[in-house]
């Protein structure tokens, strides 16, 4: 869920070869050793959960780390990309599953597949149909996280609940000065903005795409930045005072804020228009070197105990419905991350951009980004 | 003559030693380059690669070629973000390289006129910054820039700024000079440097001995004489500036538009290899222009 494409590309790559070269050689060496590579988001995994699973399986876990959609995308596509499990988001997985990117699971190597949750499975069979080739890992919305002290000095004391108070020009103009942020995920914000608008939100027709767009457009003066990943940060140590942004990674920069103790208090929330769904799965690529220890990873990750501490972690809501008992109360009973039946009911999910839509979508996008 | 020269020729070692030069070009700019360019007469598809159509062997040769076409190109022709974007990554460049040469002259030049002890000291100071990695010298100045960050807080101290005002550089074009200077600075003062070192300093001391000022010696002796470090210098600097993607990324605004961004939205947003490969092509055409002036300036210094 995050960009700053940069870094992925150079340290990615500077990492990806040392991390190959590095694990290739013992590889060869010993070839009874059982490693797996998992491919996960940046900040998306209590680490002990890896050592543990080690510990339990002697099987190594080489993990290493993305923040945008599209990275992993290109290298899958590329082909030998050397991961066994790499976790993309809903309408990336549909893609792919088409480009013949993954394997079908063998779910007789998956019997904790029983506490999943069915009505997750249901909402991932639109991308996966049938739930043969993915496994939900975790599942969020895109809401507004907000500096609660810096936008009441620029607003007033008035409700933060609606995308009224990012997306109506007068309100943008008043929170410039304390820094606004929006999230650099092209697909999501133009689905935000088409539903906010009243259209449908997984339309993919140009009028509807240039509509939406047409919401940043009015607001891009104001705005100080589009980012997604460093936005935590920044949204922690009051640089941004609002963002669009993913639900855990606002929860993740309250802790953060909490732990610095500099007295900035962080908000989420799920705007009463509703938003955008999104699923991040599991899933093991069909060229993957390491089959059964992909499994054993994925088969380890969907045991109550173990995703609940991930949940814990994260902040993220998860598709497993065995693990609900395990996570913690701030968590579980948090309507910001497993949203009332009402929210839920508001949320919606959008399916793959074909090729034509997509460059019509990120078109629009660079051009308000660079307000040209 | 032709007695002694032409074993000398057939001799596999000098045979050898001509082809290494060769066989690095063809393997590691050549081949890649023809890949490139055959993706960039491809059609995007949904598929691994995602791009058709994919060579299958000799035996569909005729299909594989008849598959192939200038569309992409045309699509760069008829949308103006592409210019716009080549023509702002050549501005970002010039400017930046003027910079660089502002900065880096009088440093070089103080480098080369300094006593011959502490040269090999200044040297090194010159390529220390080298021994950290680029990227993290990067983010030091985000860290120095941001609004809440080290300058903010530097200028407030000494009262420059009031307590509520800040710093807005970070994320702006100007943020991104600063990181292109900062980083190539080594880049322009070395060649600079050891144009300027070889210089006949008795040249200097007969203008003056003749009633020539020195600034007019200067410009008259001195700097023509650097010319040849002067466009070395803005050459290594000028053309990777221009497909620069990392400093404008970490330090420029969204409205920075540079085409090594463009190049990235192109493969990793729209997943269309074909048209970002096409840009590349372009871009490396944009820079075999300035090249083919720097080979033909070093043709006449040698």
């Amino acid at each position: 869920m995050r960009q700053t494409t940069l870094r992925i590309v150079a340290v990615g790559a500077a990492l990806a070869t040392t991390i190959l070269t590095t694990s290739a050689l013992p590889t060869m060496a010993l070839a009874q050793e059982r490693v797996v590579h998992v491919y996960n988001w940046s900040d998306y995994i209590d680490e002990s959960i890896l050592e543990d699973f080690t510990k339990e399986t002697g099987i190594k876990v080489v993990y290493d780390v993305f923040d945008n959609n599209e990275i992993v995308e290109t290298k899958l596509l590329a082909g030998g990309s050397g991961y066994d499990v790499v976790v993309p988001t809903g309408p990336f997985l549909a893609r792919q599953i088409s480009a013949g990117v993954f394997q079908k699971l063998d779910k007789s190597k998956l019997p904790n597949l029983s506490n999943m949750w069915p009505q997750v499975m249901e909402r991932l069979a639109k991308y996966d149909p049938g739930n043969q080739f993915a496994v939900n890992y975790m599942w969020g919305t895109t809401g507004i996280g907000y500096n609660v002290d810096k936008v009441k000095a620029a607003l007033g004391d008035v409700p933060i609940d609606s995308w009224d108070v990012l997306f109506k020009p007068e309100n943008a103009k008043k929170l410039k000065a304390c820094g606004i942020n929006i999230l650099d995920a092209s697909d999501e914000t133009f689905a935000i903005a088409m539903n906010y608008l009243g259209r449908n939100a997984d339309s993919k027709a140009s009028a509807d795409l240039v509509a939406g767009g047409e919401v940043f457009r009015k607001i891009r003066p104001y705005v100080k930045s589009f980012n997604s990943s460093a936005y935590i940060d920044e949204l922690a140590n009051g640089d941004t005072c609002i963002t669009i942004g993913w639900s855990g990674d606002i929860l993740q920069a309250k802790k953060r804020a909490v732990e610095a103790k500099n007295g900035v208090k962080v908000k989420y929330v799920i705007p009463k228009e509703g938003t955008y769904m999104w699923f991040d799965n599991l899933a093991i690529p069909a060229d993957a070197k390491h089959v059964e220890e992909a499994h054993a990873f994925i088969n380890y990750l969907m045991k109550p105990e173990v995703i609940a501490k991930a949940s814990n972690f994260v902040q993220y809501a998860n598709g497993n419905l065995a693990s609900q008992k395990f996570i913690d109360e701030s968590v579980a009973k948090n309507p910001s991350v497993y949203p009332n039946e009402a929210t839920l009911g508001k949320l919606f999910t959008i399916s793959p951009y074909d090729p034509k839509a997509q460059r019509v979508l990120n078109r629009e996008w660079t051009s308000i980004k660079t307000g040209k | 003559m032709a007695e002694i020269s032409a074993p000398t020729h057939r001799s596999p070692a000098r045979w050898l030693v001509v082809a290494i030069p060769y066989i690095w070009l063809v393997l590691f700019f050549a081949a890649p380059f023809f890949i490139i360019l055959k993706i960039s007469l491809s059609d995007t598809a949904i598929a691994m690669p995602p791009y058709t159509p994919v060579f299958q062997g000799f035996g569909d040769i005729g299909s594989f070629f008849g598959g192939l076409d200038l569309d992409n190109y045309s699509f760069l022709a008829e949308d103006p973000l592409y210019l716009d974007a080549y023509l702002s990554s050549l501005r970002i460049a010039f400017i930046s390289t003027l910079l660089l040469l502002l900065i880096g002259y009088p440093m070089a030049l103080a480098m080369a006129r300094a006593p011959s002890t502490i040269r090999p000291t200044l040297m090194m100071l010159v390529i220390l910054p080298f021994w950290t990695s680029f990227l993290i010298r990067v983010y030091a100045w985000i860290g120095i820039l941001k609004p809440e960050g080290l300058l903010t807080l530097l200028l407030q101290t000494l009262h420059i700024l009031g307590p509520d005002d800040q710093v807005q550089i970070y994320r702006t074009d100007w943020a991104v000079f600063i990181g292109i200077v900062y980083s190539y600075l080594p880049f322009m003062v070395l060649p600079l440097y050891a144009a300027l070192e070889k210089m006949d300093g008795t040249l200097l001391e007969a203008a003056s001995d003749l009633g020539c000022p020195p600034w007019k010696a200067f410009w008259r002796i001195t700097f023509p004489l650097s010319l040849p470090g002067v466009i070395a210098g803005s050459m290594i600097c000028f053309i990777p500036i221009t497909g620069e993607f990392v400093i404008p990324d970490l330090l420029g605004g969204a409205s920075t538009l540079m085409i090594g961004k463009t190049l990235w939205t192109e493969f990793f947003g729209n997943r269309d290899w074909p048209l970002a490969s096409a840009v590349a092509v372009l871009l490396l055409l944009a820079l075999v222009v300035p090249i083919v002036i720097f080979q033909n300036q070093q043709r006449k210094v040698t």
